[in-house]
């Protein structure tokens, strides 16, 4: 009890027990006097350094998670909750384990802010967490000034992304359930880089397999701001035009500028406006506000530069960054894959750093990312990246990697198999 | 008795002397093999629908990365997967895995 009131009261949040998960039960409960690692985000990237700088320090080094949200929610396979056959449930994942069988200290917060000088985080509930290494995993937000009209009174309520799976991803299917039959779900796609390249275009054959089965003379009007599709381009243009002949539409060059949400009217930079039923606005995309906020989004003012050996950041020394948030090497996706990769890599760097060793000089990890075309068949593309010590960053190996010959079945039940190791892997 | 424990000693280490897995950094391999557990799991213990790597038989394992790598034998995503990793680090990660808990 008395561990208990002194932990709290070191977070300045007494009074707010609720709010933080203890540890309970671990033989290797945080002492507080090994190093302090702090982790910024409880995603693939994020959740998978909580896990493994814990277990790769033998339980030595001190690791808190601040993440608000109350478990751990999928975005690979978020777009099948849009299709009907999955749940919310079935893409959620406690933060029990973390904390239970690792040790992780987790504190349901957001950053407020990074002070990279004196080395702490400060917490939105107040409180601050010191740190010897920071781990900054936010993910994406949106530059909705690229989109004046989404700033309107409701706006963001009616017209959806549905790119960060939650409340939106539900706010969604519900606007596709009260679609009436014959109508239009209209998805304007932004240029890349943006989170997930190949999910829009899954999420196209996730509601035009709903439409097909539910509202059949209802249509998918895909509006892209790239000149083509930019991943897994000839196998969905198969699917669409096998599978959802007369419900799926592909334009592309259409790089939605504003959006009137009143009338429910994109407006683009050179075709007509377009109306329809339901508006899915996929924003532009850049690194997490708390990252652009502490300086570390050095490319562009939207992504974050990394040392790719660490993941520490180029700007701000001890802090590292992962995941969506980074500035990507050649032909690396943004995806939660290639997240849970950075992961522990950073985490290996971050142990070796806190323990006086070299960390890893020759980095190699892969990215296997599924789509589905209906709810049962399946398409990939994997890639293997290996650090180019010339170059300092990380290349595909040449020759490596591929996609699938054709949409089946047999990887619709490896993409599930997948999911379910991937988020052990992060989370368990 | 001692000169038993001793030849085995010595055949072990040459045995090990020629393996690449001995060469690499012990800790650079673990994050090699932590590139697999994605799909095979931390440590290499799968959950279902994916092979655990863990405990499984050392040339078993490698000749089936090698038969993936050289086309030999098809595969969904292996065939593309295991072309991205040199002979040697394969050979690495099958000893590796090989010698984990299952």
């Amino acid at each position: 009890m008395m561990k208990r009131r002194q932990f709290v009261q070191g977070l300045g949040v007494a009074g707010s027990l609720g709010s933080i998960a203890l540890t309970s039960g671990c033989a290797s409960s945080p002492s507080g006097k090994g190093p302090k690692v702090v982790v910024v985000g409880g995603g693939y990237g994020g959740a998978t350094a909580a896990k493994y700088v814990r277990m790769w320090s033998d339980y030595g080094i001190d690791v808190t998670l601040v993440e608000p949200n109350g478990a751990f929610v999928s975005c690979p396979l978020s777009n099948l909750v849009l299709g009907g056959s999955k749940t919310m449930a079935d893409i959620t994942t406690p933060y029990d384990n973390l904390v239970k069988r690792h040790g992780v200290r987790w504190v349901q917060d957001m950053a407020l802010r990074i002070d990279p000088d004196k080395r702490v985080v400060v917490l939105a509930k107040g409180g601050e967490l010191p740190y010897d290494r920071l781990i900054v995993s936010p993910g994406i937000d949106f530059m909705w000034d690229s989109l004046p009209g989404m700033a309107a009174a409701g706006a963001k309520d009616k017209v959806l992304h549905g790119w960060k799976a939650g409340p939106q991803t539900i706010g969604l299917r519900k606007q596709l359930e009260a679609m009436p039959d014959g109508g239009v779900f209209a998805m304007a796609i932004p240029l890349a880089p943006y989170r997930c390249p190949p999910g829009p275009y899954e999420r196209a054959c996730q509601v035009a397999s709903y439409f097909a089965q539910a509202k059949p003379k209802s249509k998918v009007l895909i509006l892209d701001a790239n000149d083509d599709v930019t991943s897994k381009g000839p196998l969905f243009k198969k699917a669409w035009k096998d599978r959802y002949a007369g419900i799926v539409e592909y334009r592309p060059k259409h790089k939605a500028v504003d959006v009137d949400a009143a009338t429910n009217t994109l407006k683009f930079e050179f075709n007509d406006d377009l109306k329809a039923n339901v508006l899915n606005v996929l924003p532009d995309m850049r690194a997490g506000d708390i990252a652009v906020k502490t300086g570390l989004a050095t490319a562009n003012k939207r992504w974050c530069e990394v040392d790719f050996l660490t993941f520490e950041s180029i700007a701000v020394k001890n802090v590292h960054v992962l995941g969506d948030s980074i500035q990507i090497a050649p032909n690396m996706p943004k995806s939660g894959h290639m997240a849970n990769q950075h992961g522990k890599t950073c985490a290996a760097a971050v142990v070796a750093l806190l323990t006086g060793r070299q960390p890893n000089p020759m980095p190699v990890y892969n990215n296997a990312c599924y789509s589905f075309v209906s709810a049962e068949d399946v398409v990939h593309v994997t890639s293997v990246h290996r650090y180019d010590a010339d170059k300092k960053t990380m290349l595909p190996v040449a020759g490596a990697g591929g996609v699938s010959s054709a949409a089946n079945e047999l990887e619709g039940r490896y993409a599930m198999a997948w999911a379910r190791n991937i988020w052990a892997d992060t989370l368990a | 008795m001692k000169w038993n424990v001793l030849i085995a000693a010595g055949v072990f280490a040459a045995i090990a002397g020629a393996s690449h897995a001995q060469s690499m950094d012990p800790l650079q391999l673990r994050s090699l093999a932590a590139s697999c557990a994605n799909c095979h799991g931390t440590h290499g213990v799968a959950e279902a629908g994916n092979e655990s790597l863990a405990g499984a038989n050392k040339d078993d394992m490698l000749k089936k990365m090698m038969d993936f790598k050289t086309g030999k034998k098809p595969a969904t995503i292996m065939h593309q997967l295991s072309k991205g990793y040199t002979d040697e680090q394969l050979a690495a990660l099958a000893t590796y895995f090989s010698s984990l808990k299952k």
